[in-house]
């Protein structure tokens, strides 16, 4: 009986969400678990192929990310000093910056599982947390949550935090810093550097 | 004797850090939250250097030498020394519940666990918790205080570092009285520690703009969290 009625909730909710998208913690989990089944098969990408893993994050991972909002998020209130041409450019390198250091903790996976913790969510909610575990034998389980934001073409993430660290604010106070010393170019420039310096020693240790 | 040159030269390296952080001093960027800005890089460069001189190509050693069970092993027989205190500090914060596990939790290992080499706890659902005299201080309402990096222990709060003195006391490894087991037994742990940690630093090296900012960032979120045990009031973003 309890079963049942679970189930008629289960059929309820993903009515009421719509039959068309993906629930958050379900686009979470889905994409979670085919990108880590890939990883488990690639022995290059655990052997750290850079650009192997950095193309299966450019086409598993990214359309579910929100780089506009995450680039807004970790320039916090400085962003309204940057025009419309700065923030294209400051979203296209911290883009890549994210992209690198998501594929770089990819490459360092090992065999850690990942817990799907319970998901509720009101019927109309448009900004959502959704939180997963990693385990590991011989250490205490690490939270990530993801931060998903509804808009016209579906669920996105926009931020991420690892045992309550945020990957994207935690950028904030460095961003602000850079944009006083330098102004918004100075910030630019600063991350062209920095990506342009892990891209040629990704293609050194190769 | 070479014991005794080391610490004439870890003295000449203090001091050259103490000199460079005063010369430095005005060079702060303003942070409210690192007002000593200037003596903490000096000390995050001091610390690095040793890091990266002695204690992170020993734990390489260490991972490529040891097979994973029994680096996990190692990592457990700490962990389960650290147990009975992390239960105190949760009964001190007024969670009797989360103590009552945590000392079950050393019965178990102690015992079934063989000294708490296996974590035999976690597998029948006794959920390891992080705590400590730090946490416990800001859990009763103490603010952070300024951002410190300390020599060899790295980054604290000026909160976490008053908590840490008690740690060190409470610290069970630390109180052994027979010196070269106990001296033993410290540096393993150093070792085993900074093993586990070999993956996160790749990540960060990448991830980073300036390491120093992003590890000081990254340390007080990390704190904010544990204190609320997972589920602090989340900040106004943008």
């Amino acid at each position: 009986m309890k079963r049942l009625l679970g189930l008629l909730a289960v059929l309820f909710f993903t009515a009421g969400v719509g039959a068309t998208e993906t629930a958050p913690d379900l686009l979470v989990k889905n994409v979670t678990t085919e990108v880590l089944d890939i990883v488990r098969k690639d022995k290059d990408i655990q052997n750290g192929n850079t650009q192997k893993t950095l193309d299966l994050v450019e086409s598993r991972v990214l359309p579910h990310f929100n780089f506009q909002r995450m680039t807004k998020l970790a320039l916090g209130r400085d962003g309204r000093q940057a025009t419309p041409e700065q923030l294209n450019a400051l979203v296209e390198e911290f883009r890549t910056l994210l992209v690198r250091t998501y594929s770089k903790a990819l490459t360092e996976y090992r065999d850690q599982q990942i817990i799907f913790k319970p998901f509720k969510m009101v019927a109309d909610e448009t900004d959502v947390k959704v939180r997963t575990e990693i385990r590991q034998s011989g250490g205490k389980a690490v939270p990530l949550d993801y931060y998903l934001e509804k808009n016209a073409t579906g669920w996105k993430v926009y931020d991420m935090e690892v045992g309550g660290v945020s990957l994207v604010t935690n950028y904030r106070s460095s961003f602000s810093q850079e944009i006083r010393a330098g102004g918004v170019d100075g910030l630019i420039r600063s991350l062209q550097t920095k990506n342009k310096s892990s891209a040629t020693s990704a293609t050194k240790s190769k | 004797m070479k014991s005794d040159m080391i610490k004439t030269r870890l003295k000449t390296s203090l001091l050259a850090v103490a000199l460079c952080s005063v010369l430095a001093g005005c060079a702060t960027s303003g942070n409210p939250k690192d007002p000593i800005e200037g003596f903490n890089r000096a000390m995050y460069g001091f610390n690095d250097m040793i890091d990266s001189a002695v204690i992170k190509p020993v734990a390489q050693g260490y991972e490529a030498a040891l097979p994973t069970p029994v680096r996990t092993g190692v990592t457990n027989f700490f962990g389960n020394l650290a147990d009975f205190f992390i239960g105190i500090n949760n009964l001190l914060q007024g969670k009797p519940g989360q103590a009552a596990s945590d000392i079950g939790r050393v019965l178990v290992n102690s015992t079934i666990g063989l000294l708490g080499v296996l974590d035999v706890a976690s597998e029948m659902g006794m959920e390891k918790h992080e705590e400590d005299f730090g946490q416990t201080f800001g859990r009763w309402g103490v603010g952070d205080g300024a951002y410190v990096v300390l020599p060899f222990f790295g980054p604290r709060t000026a909160r976490d570092t008053v908590g840490l003195v008690l740690d060190v006391k409470a610290d069970p490894v630390a109180n052994i009285d027979d010196i070269s087991t106990r001296n033993t037994l410290l540096a393993l742990r150093v070792v085993d520690t900074r093993a586990d940690l070999l993956p996160a630093d790749k990540v960060i090296e990448e991830a980073a703009l300036d390491k120093y900012a992003y590890i000081r960032d990254g340390y007080l979120q990390r704190r904010r969290n544990l204190i609320h045990d997972g589920n602090p009031p989340r900040e106004r973003m943008d």
